[in-house]
């Protein structure tokens, strides 16, 4: 699988969507980081030939952090890989956790610190490196943490964060909202073939 | 729209604009009744609905502060919300899935059937199915409820082909799309079903009923009814002979107001109704109004729920089309054989990607959990619900140590689940799953009770004044000119989802109120 180049484009940094999730066209030259005001930076690119490369207005995507930094919001990415292991969800997925946590910490010194301190503690479990320490170890220190506050405010956030955006949409096949493609009444609310149709008086035909 | 003076003291003031404020205030306009109809929310349409579940979750649903205590595993998922209803013009019928059964006839006598059950407060209703088939019958024609009135039923989603080929499959007779308060068929100048599958977000189409839409605009129309949206009211008020006089509310701008009335009818659902009456405490009445029972805020119950989703080789695609597409009612009766008291309906649910990550097993994770969210196109679900029991412990109250926006104690919802309820919903899991299995499933997985939108019996009606709040007709045994006009004046749960029933009692409180005020009896 051909990975895409983050290549250089002109105008301003933007990130994911905050409404849609949708990844908008990256405008990331990496010449011009230092014009960056944040603390940090996720990015990446989307898998050439992915559904998702096909839906995105660009491969590239990037997430810029506030509050936390590079290394922070790449454990946190990972946490969420291990927390809701998906194979098929890019990683521009779980960047969402990182900036979303990073909002939060910005808007409270409290999450700041706790976020701070767990990502610490998970380092500390894993051996120094929670993100290159082996997958089982890695598993033990997120199970060491389950039910702290920390664990409590990564996991809760991931609920919305990792699937509450147009990419896991379309990975999961959820096609979202449908009234505006008339609904399913002609686009196969009943088209299941595998099992035999229900007999007229339980279930009438659609009235057209 | 009518506009009435805030001093008109001849007004039947309704408080919410739901199943049933909504119906009740129509009812009472078109038989020439000035109506104040106050509305916590705000007024959205089928056009500003949203088909997005968080988003239009924010948009309707009941989000002030609420808090939890007790045994049921929402207050730890859902600590500080305890149900899933609205606060919006037209109230829960915007998120209601449509289902539309009526109570059974033994459920009227829960008590004279199932006998003593320890550690439930089980009663029998002052009324029998008998007395309310003519107004049933009247609700089913309103909301234009399939399979009834020549109404054919719903064409049946992918989600309900699989229920039914595994129900059929296991020997269950009563299969089939359901009665439900959605057009199959144009009707009332509203269109049929597009099967959008987004019913719980507020139908975009407008062929599931809802009060919004129907009840509302009609009332409107008679120049006998207005609508104030944004009015959350705070207290009820009443004179020195004991009678409500008005109520005091916070309107759209933050203002308080004062509206007398004539009588005052509270259908805020049965977490708020009660929560009012408790805060409308005075000197003479220092329990809150209509308390002298000391049931108000009691005998709260939830209906005994859960949902089973099942995983298959092959594609279900579950979210097409409406969301409670299907029903099997076989388990609906009362058969103690099986370890329990009451019945359960078993009816397909479906949630999105979103929805199906906060609910499918709150506060799961890992390889498992994500095994389910990766099957998602393959998922069918089914949702269970049967009659709880009352238990006196299990009850709305003041909590004092934490305030809403106004500065008033919010409600604190405790619930334990009776032993029956647990017996119930494990019998019922097992069947739902036997279902699935039936129909080939590869895995099946219990979902446990999301926050409850079967919110009931927290005034309930009684023959006798010491064992409940209301009477036959919902209205309080204390005070004459008070009534409770929603799913609180339950006396017991039953089997079956609560809508229709509230409508049928609005209908019915609507021509007792209107003869008792022309006989000037209030």
């Amino acid at each position: 699988m051909r990975i895409i180049p983050l290549v250089a484009k002109t105008g301003s940094p933007e990130g994911c969507d905050d409404d849609s999730g949708v990844v908008r066209k990256l405008d990331l030259p990496l010449t011009r980081r230092e014009f960056l005001s944040g603390s940090g930076l996720l990015f990446g690119s989307l898998a050439a030939g992915s559904l998702l490369a096909s839906l995105a207005p660009s491969a590239a995507w990037a997430v810029e952090l506030k509050t936390l930094d590079e290394a922070q919001g790449a454990t946190l990415m990972a946490l969420g890989r291990v927390l809701y292991p998906h194979q098929k969800l890019p990683d521009a997925v779980y960047a969402l956790l990182a900036k979303d946590l990073d909002a939060k910490a910005g808007a409270s010194g409290d999450t700041a610190k706790l976020l701070a301190d767990g990502l610490a503690w998970l380092d500390h479990t894993a051996g120094g490196s929670f993100r290159t320490a082996s997958r089982k170890r890695r598993l033990e220190a997120v199970k060491s943490m389950e039910g702290t506050a920390f664990f409590n405010a990564v996991r809760g956030q991931c609920v919305t964060s990792l699937y509450d955006n147009d990419m896991a949409f379309a990975v999961f096949g959820y096609p979202g909202s449908a009234w505006e493609h008339g609904g399913y009444i002609t686009r196969g609310f009943q088209d299941l073939k595998w099992l035999a149709a229900p007999p007229a008086e339980a279930s009438p035909p659609p009235f057209f | 729209m009518a506009t009435f003076d805030y001093s008109d003291d001849s007004v039947v003031v309704v408080i919410g604009s739901g199943a049933g404020g909504g119906t009740l205030g129509n009812e009472l306009a078109q038989k020439g009744i000035k109506v104040v109809c106050l509305e916590a929310g705000k007024r959205q349409s089928s056009a500003l609905f949203i088909n997005d579940e968080w988003k239009s979750f924010s948009q309707l649903a009941w989000l002030d502060r609420r808090t939890t205590s007790g045994t049921w595993r929402i207050a730890k998922d859902f600590a500080g919300l305890p149900a899933w209803i609205c606060k919006t013009v037209g109230g829960t019928t915007t998120h209601w899935a449509g289902a539309s059964l009526r109570l059974q006839e033994h459920e009227f006598r829960a008590r004279t059937v199932y006998g003593e059950v320890a550690g439930a407060n089980l009663l029998d209703w002052p009324l029998t199915l008998a007395e309310l088939e003519p107004w049933y019958a009247k609700a089913e024609d309103k909301m234009g409820v399939t399979r009834t009135n020549g109404i054919p039923g719903l064409p049946g989603n992918n989600n309900f082909k699989v229920l039914y080929s595994g129900a059929t499959r296991l020997g269950y007779k009563e299969v089939h799309t359901g009665r439900m308060a959605i057009n199959s068929q144009p009707r009332d100048g509203r269109g049929r079903c597009m099967q959008l599958g987004f019913c719980f977000q507020g139908c975009k189409s407008g062929a599931k009923w809802s009060t919004l839409y129907t009840e509302i605009p009609k009332a409107e129309a008679t120049g006998n009814f207005e609508l104030r949206t944004g009015a959350h009211v705070t207290r009820i008020e009443h004179n020195d002979a004991g009678k409500v006089s008005g109520v005091v509310y916070v309107d759209q701008d933050g203002k308080e107001q004062r509206q007398k009335a004539r009588i005052v009818c509270v259908a805020g659902n049965s977490i708020e109704t009660p929560r009012l009456l408790l805060l409308s405490e005075s000197s003479k009445f220092r329990d809150g109004l209509a308390n002298s029972s000391g049931q108000v805020g009691r005998n709260y119950m939830r209906h005994m729920t859960g949902s089973v989703y099942a995983a298959f080789r092959q594609p279900v695609h579950m979210y097409r089309g409406t969301t409670m597409a299907g029903i099997v009612r076989d388990e609906a009766g009362h058969n103690p054989q099986r370890g329990f008291a009451g019945g359960y309906e078993l009816e397909t649910l479906s949630l999105g990607i979103p929805f199906m990550a906060a609910f499918l097993n709150p506060g799961g994770w890992g390889e498992d959990f994500a095994w389910w969210m990766d099957h998602y196109t393959h998922l069918a679900g089914m949702w269970l619900v049967g009659e709880d029991m009352p238990r006196a412990t299990n009850c709305v109250t003041l909590n004092r140590e934490v305030k809403d926006q106004w500065g008033n104690p919010v409600p604190n919802v405790h619930f334990d689940d009776h032993p029956n309820d647990v017996a119930m919903r494990n019998h019922a899991f097992t069947q739902g799953e036997r279902i699935y299995q039936a129909a080939g499933a590869i895995r099946t997985f219990r979902t446990p009770p999301y926050p409850s939108t079967h919110n009931l019996g927290t005034c309930r009606m009684s023959s006798r004044e010491g064992d409940g709040v209301v009477n036959k007709w919902g209205q309080t045994h204390d005070i004459g000119n008070l009534f409770i006009s929603d799913g609180s004046q339950f006396t017991s749960g039953g089997a079956e989802n609560p809508t229709l029933t509230i409508v049928t009692l609005a209908i019915r409180q609507a021509d007792y109120i209107a003869r008792q005020m022309s006989e000037h009896a209030i």
